[in-house]
């Protein structure tokens, strides 16, 4: 399998690799030409033009802004399979983290009210959400409790009394994906994540309380409840150890399905099984149940940030107005009806490392925000800005409704470690006015901002291939990691 | 302190290392010390319990990830950890292996890094002069 390709311009943000050996599409990266020669350094621009082995892909193997080297497919990465052509589903498509994603909290807050109190609020958030390595949850769940998440998604806290009745149609898909079926997923699975229900996780996950600082669309940021100066809280985290699991396990079938299926590929990590095979609907109706778990995951992290800013503000949920903005996934897979060769038809869209964009009017944006499109979520890394953006149309047809994930690394994390080697990143972080919580030695390291590429370019060149729009951007003021 | 078995090689978003071995039956045991070395204080884990580990036959690499991967099952999904691996029986028909270690308590032994998999992104085992060479990316 050839190691080399060629990468052609098409025009400042679009770039070509066109098809060659085994690809059955050629790939596509949206970056700019400074961006490109980063890229170009390490593995990514290969991993798109494997993915582009996948069967059944159409059009193009996608790269969205915050591309980076991942295994197997890209960070990044997008890819629609066709299930009427023998299109695949791939669980590296996927992730080991199934719907680690983001969702954004609102307040009525300003600046000024949480500032004398932000130490105590972010101690006593570090102190109510379990976060780091071997974090377990406060919730005590039998099997049969972990089988009704499965099914029942975000819905499953929101009854529990975890959540109020808006939070629902403020998740993508509602906070539930159909078709999930818990006896897909194995008793390893269960062992490993059925006390992680209500945990942040570690690496790059993180809870943070930032200051609304930047409004690009006053007219769309209302609709989405935001203004300028205003208090917002972040949370980025996943489907932890039940979803790593069920990605392990679905990746040792997919081993022999290659096998069974005659599916030549160059790299073992892109694994896949047709999307009708049994192989493929097993794996979909477990991914879809590891995408229910985060659902809820997330939804019980909102619940108790909320209790805590109660707590430490003294203030009512009225006067708080902790409403949920929006929640994205950014490691999924989805059936969804997409135009090809200009009509309308279900295809299976793999974004790993990339959000979901929809524009106003399509019939999966919800009621409150069809008018003018889906909230788009793009946390920046420790320390940096975070945007919100709306979906655009052109993001439908180019890029299966895709838009960037985050700012993406271009540091390893153990080139980054290096790098703040005699240094103090917590310091210097609060020499910018954020502060930090963290329960790992080197996380802190690990994520400094320097390990990533600059989230504002990113968002830019989203916003100038026409991929997304900028709506609001964000700056951190206190951060817990785990 | 720990044995200079295995070296971190540079990968943008995960945790990749290079294992050496003289032979594979090492080459295994020093990648599964370097994968709990990454998880916690292996110097702190006391071989107290011993487990037979089987893995089934098939390509070398998928018997090398089945073993990481089985070994990291027991640790998350049964709270143990392992720094003895005795590997009995090593061939394309399996793996045969007596694994010794404890029960993990958080405290004693200081957690490091979550792997959430071992991934099968470029992993390719190779012989390189006298020694046996792999590199494997983890997922974190």
């Amino acid at each position: 399998m050839s190691n080399q390709y060629t990468i052609k311009k098409i025009d400042d943000y679009r770039w070509e690799i066109p098809k060659s050996g085994g690809m059955r599409v050629p790939g596509r990266l949206y970056t700019d030409e400074k961006m490109l020669n980063i890229v170009k350094k390490d593995n990514t621009p290969l991993q798109v033009k494997n993915v582009a082995h996948l069967p059944g892909i159409i059009k193009y193997s996608l790269a969205m802004p915050d591309m980076h080297w991942g295994y197997g497919f890209p960070i990044g990465g997008v890819a629609a399979t066709d299930p009427d052509k023998d299109g695949v589903i791939s669980p590296g498509g996927i992730g080991y983290d199934i719907n680690c994603g983001v969702r954004l909290v609102r307040t009525n807050l300003e600046e000024k009210d949480v500032k004398p109190k932000l130490r105590q609020l972010l101690a006593a958030l570090f102190t109510h959400i379990p976060c780091g390595v071997g974090s377990t949850s406060k919730l005590k769940l039998s099997i049969s409790d972990v089988k009704q998440v499965l099914k029942e998604g975000a819905r499953w806290a929101i009854k529990r009394g975890y959540g109020e009745d808006g939070d629902l149609e403020r998740c993508e898909d509602y906070g539930v994906m159909k078709g999930a079926n818990p006896e897909k997923v194995s008793q390893h699975a269960y062992k490993r994540g059925h006390d992680q229900l209500g945990t942040l996780g570690s690496g790059n996950h993180f809870l943070e309380i930032d200051l609304v600082e930047e409004v690009f669309d006053s007219q769309i940021a209302n609709v989405f409840g935001l203004f300028q100066g205003q208090i917002v809280v972040i949370i980025h985290s996943g489907s932890r150890g039940l979803g790593y699991q069920i990605c392990d396990d679905y990746l040792v079938l997919m081993r022999r399905a290659v096998e069974k299926y005659r599916i030549s590929l160059p790299d073992r990590q892109l694994s896949c099984a047709p999307l009708n095979s049994p192989e493929g609907k097993d794996y979909f109706a477990a991914m879809a149940a590891a995408a229910n778990f985060a659902w809820t995951n997330r939804q019980i992290i909102t619940h108790w940030t909320r209790e805590v800013f109660q707590k430490v503000l003294n203030l009512s949920p009225r006067d708080l107005g902790m409403g949920l903005v929006y929640d994205v996934c950014h490691n999924i897979g989805k059936f969804e009806e997409h135009l090809v060769n200009g009509k309308k038809k279900p295809v299976f869209v793999h974004r790993k490392g990339a959000t979901r964009a929809f524009p106003a009017h399509h019939p999966h944006v919800p009621d409150i925000y069809r008018e003018v499109g889906q909230p788009v979520l793009i946390p920046g890394d420790m320390g940096t800005n975070s945007y919100v953006m709306v979906g655009i149309e052109r993001a439908m047809q180019e890029t299966w409704g895709s838009t960037c994930h985050g700012a993406g690394r271009v540091l390893s994390r153990a080139a980054a470690k290096k790098a703040a080697k005699g240094r103090s990143p917590e310091k210097e972080l609060e020499k910018k006015g954020i502060l930090i919580m963290a329960k790992g030695k080197g996380t802190v390291a690990e994520e400094m901002p320097e390990a990533y590429k600059d989230v504002d370019q990113v968002v830019n060149i989203v916003q100038k291939a026409g991929l997304s729009k900028k709506v609001v951007k964000m700056k951190p003021l206190a951060v817990i990691k785990g | 302190m720990t044995k200079k078995i295995y070296e971190f090689i540079d990968h943008t978003a995960d945790l990749g290392i290079r294992v050496k071995g003289e032979n594979l039956p090492k080459l295994f045991s020093n990648a599964a010390y370097a994968m709990f070395d990454l998880l916690l204080e292996i110097d702190k884990v006391k071989p107290e319990e011993t487990l037979k580990i089987k893995i089934a036959g098939g390509q070398m690499e998928d018997i090398f990830i089945d073993w990481l991967r089985e070994l990291l099952l027991k640790f998350y999904s049964e709270n143990l950890a392992f720094n003895e691996f005795n590997i009995q029986k090593l061939d394309q028909s399996g793996l045969e292996a007596e694994v010794k270690g404890e029960k993990v308590d958080p405290v004693k032994q200081n957690l490091k890094t979550e792997l959430k998999a071992v991934t099968y992104h470029g992993l390719k085992i190779r012989k390189s002069g006298n020694l046996w060479e792999v590199q494997v990316i983890f997922d974190i």
